[in-house]
């Protein structure tokens, strides 16, 4: 992997100077700069129409970025052709708001999917799969179709797929946006745990309250900037502290 | 500002998630076989849909396998091209048996003359008797109506028309030769017109095989429209295209498969019911020339090879256009 300044092995998610304007004008982020360490957790917050979902969708690379270095473990998305775009992906776990689960397939086949198509034997996809349902605690789920399980339960075997492939990175836009606040706890602690063994967590949300109580690092977005930073650990967060 | 040290860095590079060669080879053919079997289950799902579509693909490919195969036998019953420039010359009545053979062993010597066969007089008047169905009629006569016959195969290398009727003058000459005929023109007809229905076969080939690869092409376009919040699902966690292709191209390929199968039931059924009132047809002539045969075993292979071929291409040409607008948004 090349090495694009010096900061990026610092990094596991570097914003330089990012922009991004949509066609038609609207200009969803402007010139953001903040980075994320390896093993960092982070909530990212605003108000509807900040930039959260673009965000996301910028380091995810289901957009590109206008103007602006997007480094996401060292790599420059600007530079990842369509090609190996997929292979980038296969190191992300994405979770949605609306789980984005496939209804006509088990629960266990759901979860499979990323070690399908990775080409995992399929000794290894069940072990995997069976672990990872361990962790959400829906092993005993893994037969059902998707449609006969609650919200809580659906993000959770969206969390298992999206961690299923043991990615570095964890990226959830507005996770718990459908939940009430006691199963919106349970899936912030278990992105807490994902946290914990060193994966890197990026969550997009507006449940201020929640969050509050969660003692992670906050980047507030407003009006697609950056406002000033809200965390207790690392004070790299502000527009302009790159060097 | 926390320190951290070179090897921690490399180990929080993302990973590169392509399996080793020697393990993705054998992954590539197990996934393969799945998705093999997966696009079938598929297809069995929606049986009567998947029959329809189907059965189409049948009817656009029967025609111009039906027409083939009748086109087939129709330059079968014409014989091999040798016997078109046979050389007929009808010898004058009371040439003795000697001076036949002296002119067969002349004409032999030709370059231009492949074979010489001489047909006694006897001898034929016997064969016809035999075969014409006018045996007790012949009876009747008192005398051999028929002449001695030399039968005058041209060379391989002068049976081009032109060569031909050059050939042709020469055996006019000979003095004890009442007629010469030549067996060419109803079989030069009967070649213009097969040549004329090859290209009308290759014509509706042509345009039915072009339908084929657009009725796949829809079926396949309609597919991954049903299918598209599943596609945005798989690129969103890291599906390359041709993962995402692959159960399409397979889908095709069975439609191709099954639509070609079909084809052949069909213009199997048709030979069938044809052939009972061909026979009959053919004793009304006293002749078993034309009878059917079933659809011989390189045609069938030709049909189901093109017919997959035409389902992978059309999946292939659908899949390839309409992939590509479908992205996570």
């Amino acid at each position: 992997m090349q090495k694009n300044n010096n900061n990026n092995g610092f990094s596991m998610i570097l914003f330089d100077q990012v922009s991004k304007r949509y066609k038609g004008g609207n200009e969803a982020l402007s010139k953001v700069n903040f980075h994320l360490h390896p093993g960092e957790m982070a909530f990212l917050t605003g108000h509807s129409g900040a930039g959260k979902s673009t965000l996301l969708k910028l380091i995810a690379l289901i957009e590109r970025a206008s103007t602006g270095n997007v480094i996401v473990g060292g790599k420059n998305l600007n530079k990842v052709s369509k090609h190996t775009l997929p292979y980038l992906r296969r190191n992300m776990g994405i979770i949605f708001q609306d789980y984005q689960l496939l209804y006509d397939r088990t629960v266990f086949d759901n979860v499979a999917l990323p070690l399908i198509i990775s080409g995992f034997s399929s000794r290894e996809v069940k072990k995997r799969v069976h672990a990872a349902l361990d962790k959400v605690s829906l092993l005993r789920f893994e037969k059902k179709y998707p449609v006969t399980l609650s919200g809580g339960e659906q993000q959770r075997v969206s969390i298992a797929r999206a961690v299923v492939n043991k990615p570095a990175l964890l990226l959830a836009d507005e996770p718990t946006g459908n939940l009430d606040h006691d199963l919106s706890r349970e899936i912030m602690d278990l992105f807490m745990a994902f946290n914990q063994v060193g994966v890197t967590v990026l969550i997009a949300t507006h449940d201020i309250p929640l969050i509050k109580q969660l003692d992670k690092r906050i980047i507030q977005l407003n009006h697609g900037r950056l406002n000033h930073a809200q965390q207790g650990h690392d004070p790299l967060i502000t527009a302009g502290d790159e060097s | 500002m926390t320190q951290i040290n070179v090897s921690e860095v490399s180990s929080v590079q993302l990973r590169q998630l392509k399996p080793r060669f020697s393990s993705r080879f054998k992954e590539f053919f197990v996934r393969h076989l799945q998705v093999f079997f997966y696009s079938l289950g598929l297809l069995s799902r929606a049986p009567f849909a998947t029959l329809m579509t189907a059965s189409a693909l049948g009817i656009a490919l029967a025609l111009p396998a039906g027409l083939y195969v009748i086109l087939d036998h129709a330059s079968q019953l014409s014989g091999d091209i040798n016997s078109i420039n046979q050389i007929s010359l009808f010898m004058k009545k009371g040439i003795s048996e000697k001076s036949i053979q002296q002119i067969q062993k002349k004409l032999e010597a030709y370059p231009e003359i492949a074979q010489v066969k001489h047909v006694n007089r006897e001898a034929a008047l016997q064969e016809f008797q035999d075969n014409s169905g006018f045996g007790e009629a012949l009876k009747a006569l008192n005398d051999n109506p028929l002449p001695d016959l030399l039968i005058v195969s041209p060379s391989m290398t002068h049976n081009d028309p032109q060569q031909i009727n050059i050939l042709l003058n020469d055996l006019k000459t000979i003095k004890q030769v009442d007629l010469v005929q030549l067996d060419i023109q109803w079989l030069q007809r009967l070649y213009a017109i097969l040549h004329i229905g090859q290209r009308g076969v290759l014509i509706i080939g042509s345009l039915l095989a072009l339908g084929v690869l657009l009725i796949v092409g829809n079926t396949i376009r309609l597919a991954i429209e049903n299918r598209r919040s599943e596609i945005v699902v798989m690129k969103l966690i890291g599906a390359t295209d041709s993962f995402i292709r692959r159960p399409f191209l397979y889908t095709g390929f069975w439609y191709g498969l099954l639509g070609s199968l079909i084809a052949i039931l069909l213009v199997n059924i048709s030979l069938i019911i044809i052939n009972d009132p061909l026979a009959h047809l053919s004793s009304l002539y006293e002749s078993n020339l034309f009878s059917l045969k079933l659809m011989g075993i390189k045609i069938s292979a030709t049909l189901l090879l093109s017919g997959c071929l035409l389902g992978l291409m059309g999946a292939r040409i659908a899949v390839g256009k309409h992939l590509k607008e479908i992205e996570p948004k």
